[in-house]
């Protein structure tokens, strides 16, 4: 037993004494969530965009200056002719032209009828169908307020109601994310490549000469990573709530017990990585591009895995990482219980089972 | 007439922070000798190597070597040595051919001149069948030994050897240590840094280091009757008693 | 002296099948693979509708909302509990409740209520949903108001119509927008993090020690280095292009020079990062952690996930200061728009001097090792 946690102390001091490492390692997922928490989401604000408006009229110019004031977009540039369109967008200084026909108030006034043209930099779409709808969004607001106090008769009025996530942060989405590809990374990585750098640099035979058996060593390489990753979610987890103001509904304990299983599949990855390989930059490539690429891709977290073609879908499955974002999704923020999970859970168990069994089995026919 | 040194220190010193690695050694070399830094590990020999072979900038005294200042002539010293790391740095994954071309013609050499060298160098160590093999497959002794002739491919007049029999065995360091002689005949001079002793009795002059300073310095055979010593371990011994930083 | 350099870091890339693979390989299976899977276009809405009226206009709206190309209809009940549930687990995105009463009310009382639950949890989805269901809604209530009233003075409501274009991408086609930018993250990817590996793992033989101590100048080391991977990185670039042509059937609006001519520049800015990092590093694993980091940093913060557009002002100042941003921004606008070199001769500038500061700093630092 004292042997064993030499062992586990010499590995701690191993990690601790690499401090650049660990600093990224706390760093990142700190990073992340403040860079999905206030950096990131999918609205459009102050936005640049410019006018196209031959004739500006007092009618155009009020409707012009609420464009203007609306958070979404900032007017950068009054044009008078259409050529300077196509300069606008290839010079990329906005992503969207309004054009309003020349007489646009005349024709309000004695036709009841003014168009109106919204041109948006399709370059990212969903981008410009946002701006085009905000847009729209405004006209429509400023053709009520002509209107007046006139309500339609026969109205039918919707009330929506946003489950889980009333003011639509984005934070939702991702802090399960963040959580997920955190873990993969340092369970798999970190934990294949400190096991190959000691088979590189030969010391591995000294410890497996010494009284204390082989998956003692293996154990003690893991231990202190799988601290950090305990840590990491821990300090996730903290930003959410208090950073983030994102509140954890289900079960705490549920939760911490979840990622321990999911600590336990990605450090059993690991060790099926290393016990397969002999250099260190190897270790380091199979685990970014067979791992982690894979990881983001397919775990659902940056892309919606439903919108993928089948056999995308399909490979989605095999990827651990998939499961435990949905875990983390279902469990914290929709508060669900096991009773929904149990399926995921089962799958995440087996998996580790799994990876396991096969790295034992190549770590007993290396050694003889 | 007398001889020019060829290494010169007065009050040498290198120091990290508030630790001195190397604390105000003064000596001279001269040239043709074999030259023999000795010390415990940490005792900072290596260093002291490091800042006469230009790698280090010391932190206080003067030194010239070759002729030229440490401080404001490394460039030109480059040119002049030749050095042996302790790890025999060649490219593991290139040809021995491709490892002496490229230091080769770091060092000038071009054309004729360089393919002479390479067959000079090919012959001596009777590598020439094994030329295209990548340096990864070469044993110990081997990389060791070419090691050094690449260091020297460039006929340099002084050589730094850093600990250069590391890992390798008895009868290799004693064929080592022929080729060593042999330059040392023709006229290069040798600064070695070792930790094992016996290979003191090889040198012309043995300086030992301990904690950063020079205990003693002499050939080895007037240090064994100073000391009293039947061999250069027990002088070392005797010196590095009171040491407080090594092994 | 240069040209030794560079003739042996030919010899051992091409000796290591690793970068090769790296460098080659790698980037073509992403590029193939993530914009198919990167589609961020919503589609296939799966609605959950409640019926709690079971009269002709209830059916008229159901049979409205299902028929377009946005919603699915995974369920239909009488009672929320089982919509819910589809929410809960998963099967649904939206819930649609039609109340009881909700004909009578509308002829009757003049206004009747629909609710709508969304499953937040994707806001972006959530709010489509719910915008697409609006409009849907929206419009059967301006064909119900049409079939009720007597009309006589339509023509006092004053009408804005607006006209959409989507221009340069009028199929609102996602992989246009994607592929160039995944395309210009793997070069950066490719540039940076092959650099750096390949100089710590000389820091970590030794052989760098060795290298210092010849007459060899650390410009002509460097130059040395990083000319071959800079002809690799071009290389990759059009093995890029060609599988965007090939794949994707992408070809780009502004032609290829004046891309390959900022990507030249690019690459330059990049492999300074690279070594601007192996500087900071001593050991191949730190080397991998870090620009992992840095990575995960461009990625995000570049505009190739979110727009910048959508970022806060302090977000998307430091997306300016990162080079990729700037080639993801001017390779999509060669590409979608085709602009010309003219037009974005003020990005030349910039990369230009990214690549001076870059190089430069990593220079420095490295003097100062040593």
């Amino acid at each position: 037993m004292k042997t064993f946690l030499a062992f586990v102390l010499k590995e701690f001091q191993h990690v601790w004494r690499d401090k650049r490492s660990l600093f990224i390692l706390i760093a990142m997922p700190v990073m992340l969530m403040f860079i999905f928490g206030f950096a990131l989401s999918n609205e459009v604000k102050n936005s640049n965009i410019a006018i196209l408006c031959p004739k500006p009229d007092e009618e155009v110019l009020s409707l012009i200056e609420k464009i203007d004031q609306s958070k979404y977009f900032t007017i950068n540039k009054m044009m008078h002719n259409p050529n300077e369109i196509e300069n606008y967008f290839k010079q990329n200084k906005g992503k969207m032209v309004i054009v309003f026909e020349n007489d646009f108030a005349d024709k309000l006034q004695h036709d009841k009828l003014a168009n109106v043209q919204l041109i948006g930099d399709a370059t990212d779409p969903n981008t410009a169908t946002t701006m085009i709808g905000y847009a729209q969004g405004i006209i429509a607001d400023y053709q009520k307020s002509l209107l007046g106090e006139t309500n339609l008769p026969y109205a039918i009025q919707v009330e929506t109601r946003m489950l889980y996530n009333p003011q639509l942060l984005s934070a939702y989405n991702f802090v399960p994310g963040v959580m997920a590809l955190i873990l993969t990374l340092l369970g798999t990585m970190m934990t294949s490549v400190s096991i190959v750098k000691e088979k590189e640099f030969g010391s591995m035979e000294l410890l497996l000469v010494s009284p204390v058996k082989p998956i003692m060593v293996i154990f003690s390489k893991a231990l202190p990573y799988a601290l950090l990753c305990f840590i990491d979610v821990l300090i996730i987890l903290l930003m959410a709530r208090y950073v983030l103001d994102m509140p954890i509904r289900g079960n705490i304990f549920l939760l911490l017990a979840m990622s321990v299983l999911f600590i336990f599949t990605t450090l059993s990855l690991g060790l099926l990585i290393s016990n397969s390989v002999d250099q260190q930059q190897v270790a380091m490539f199979i685990s970014l591009v067979g791992l982690m690429m894979p990881s983001l891709i397919f775990s659902g977290f940056m892309f919606p895995i439903e919108n993928m073609p089948k056999p995308m879908q399909i490979i989605s499955n095999i990827v651990p990482t998939k499961w435990y974002f949905e875990i983390l999704k279902s469990v914290m923020v929709k508060g669900l219980g096991f009773s929904y999970i149990w399926k995921h859970t089962l799958i995440l168990v087996g998996m580790t089972a799994f990876f396991t069994l096969v790295a034992v089995r190549k770590f007993k026919i290396r050694l003889s | 007439m007398s001889k020019e040194a060829i290494i010169k220190t007065q009050n040498l010193t290198k120091s990290f922070g508030a630790f001195t690695a190397v604390d105000k050694i003064s000596f001279e070399a001269m040239p043709g000798e074999i030259f023999g830094f000795l010390g415990a590990n940490g005792a900072g020999k290596t260093t002291a190597m490091k800042m006469l072979s230009g790698l280090l900038k010391p932190s206080s005294g003067t030194a010239s070597v070759v002729g030229f200042d440490v401080f404001k002539q490394s460039e030109m010293i480059k040119k002049n040595i030749g050095y042996m790391s302790q790890k025999f740095s060649l490219y593991d994954d290139l040809t021995v051919e491709e490892n002496i071309a490229f230091f080769g013609g770091i060092y000038g050499l071009r054309g004729d001149v360089l393919k002479l060298a390479q067959m000079e160098l090919l012959e001596r160590l009777q590598l020439m069948d094994q030329s295209k093999k990548l340096v990864a497959s070469l044993p110990l002794g081997w990389k060791q030994k070419l090691s050094f002739s690449v260091a020297m491919i460039h006929k340099p007049r002084l050589v730094f050897l850093d600990e250069p029999t590391g890992g390798v065995d008895p009868i290799t360091r004693r064929q080592f240590w022929e080729m060593i002689y042999e330059a040392a005949e023709n006229g290069v001079t040798i600064f070695v840094t070792t930790h094992y002793m016996d290979e003191a009795e090889y040198c012309s002059r043995v300086s030992i280091m301990v904690d950063g300073k020079i205990a003693a310095m002499d050939t080895p055979r007037a240090l064994k009757e100073q000391f009293g010593a039947k061999n250069m371990d027990e002088v070392f011994y005797t010196l590095a008693r009171g040491a407080k930083r090594g092994e | 002296m240069i040209g030794i350099v560079i003739k042996k870091e030919f010899r051992q890339i091409f000796r290591n099948p690793n970068i090769l693979r790296m460098m080659m390989v790698m980037p073509i299976i992403q590029l193939i693979i993530i914009p198919f899977a990167a589609d961020y276009e919503i589609k296939n809405i799966d609605l959950a509708i409640v019926n709690q009226d079971n009269s002709s206009y209830s059916q008229r709206l159901v049979q409205k909302l299902v028929a377009g190309n946005y919603f699915q209809m995974v369920e239909a009940s009488t009672d929320y509990r089982t919509a819910q549930e589809s929410i809960e687990k998963g099967d649904a995105d939206l819930i649609i409740t039609i109340p009881h009463d909700f004909e009578k009310n509308i002829i009757k009382e003049n206004k009747a209520t629909i609710s709508i639950s969304a499953d937040a949890v994707n806001g972006v989805k959530a709010g489509l949903g719910n915008l697409y269901a609006n409009q849907i809604i929206g419009q059967f209530n301006a064909e119900i108001r049409e079939e009720l009233l007597v009309m006589p003075r339509h023509n006092e409501i004053v009408n804005i119509q607006t006209f959409a274009q989507n221009r340069y991408n009028p199929h609102n086609d996602y992989h246009l927008f994607m592929v160039p930018g995944i395309l210009a993250l793997l070069v950066t990817m490719v540039g940076a993090l092959i650099s750096t590996l390949n100089i710590v793992s000389e820091k970590e033989k030794g052989t760098i020690e060795q290298i210092n101590v010849t007459p060899l100048k650390k410009y002509q080391f460097i130059i040395g280095k990083l000319t071959p991977f800079w002809i690799l990185g071009m290389i990759s670039i059009t093995i890029g292009f060609i599988i965007s042509y090939v794949v994707f059937g992408i070809v780009s609006l502004g032609g290829y020079l004046s891309i390959y001519l900022y990507s030249g520049l690019y690459l330059l800015a990049v492999l300074g990062i690279g070594l601007l990092l192996s500087t900071f590093v001593d050991t191949q694993q730190q080397a991998t952690l870090f620009s992992f980091f840095l990575m995960m940093n461009f990625v995000l913060l570049s505009g190739l996930y979110t727009a910048v557009e959508s970022m806060p002002g302090w977000a998307r100042f430091l997306s300016d200061l990162l080079p990729p941003s700037h080639f993801i921004k001017v390779i999509r606008s060669i590409f979608i728009k085709g602009s010309s070199v003219v037009d974005i001769l003020p990005e030349f500038g910039i990369m230009a001097i990214f690549a001076v500061v870059l190089n430069g700093l990593a220079v420095m630092n490295y003097r100062k090792r040593a």
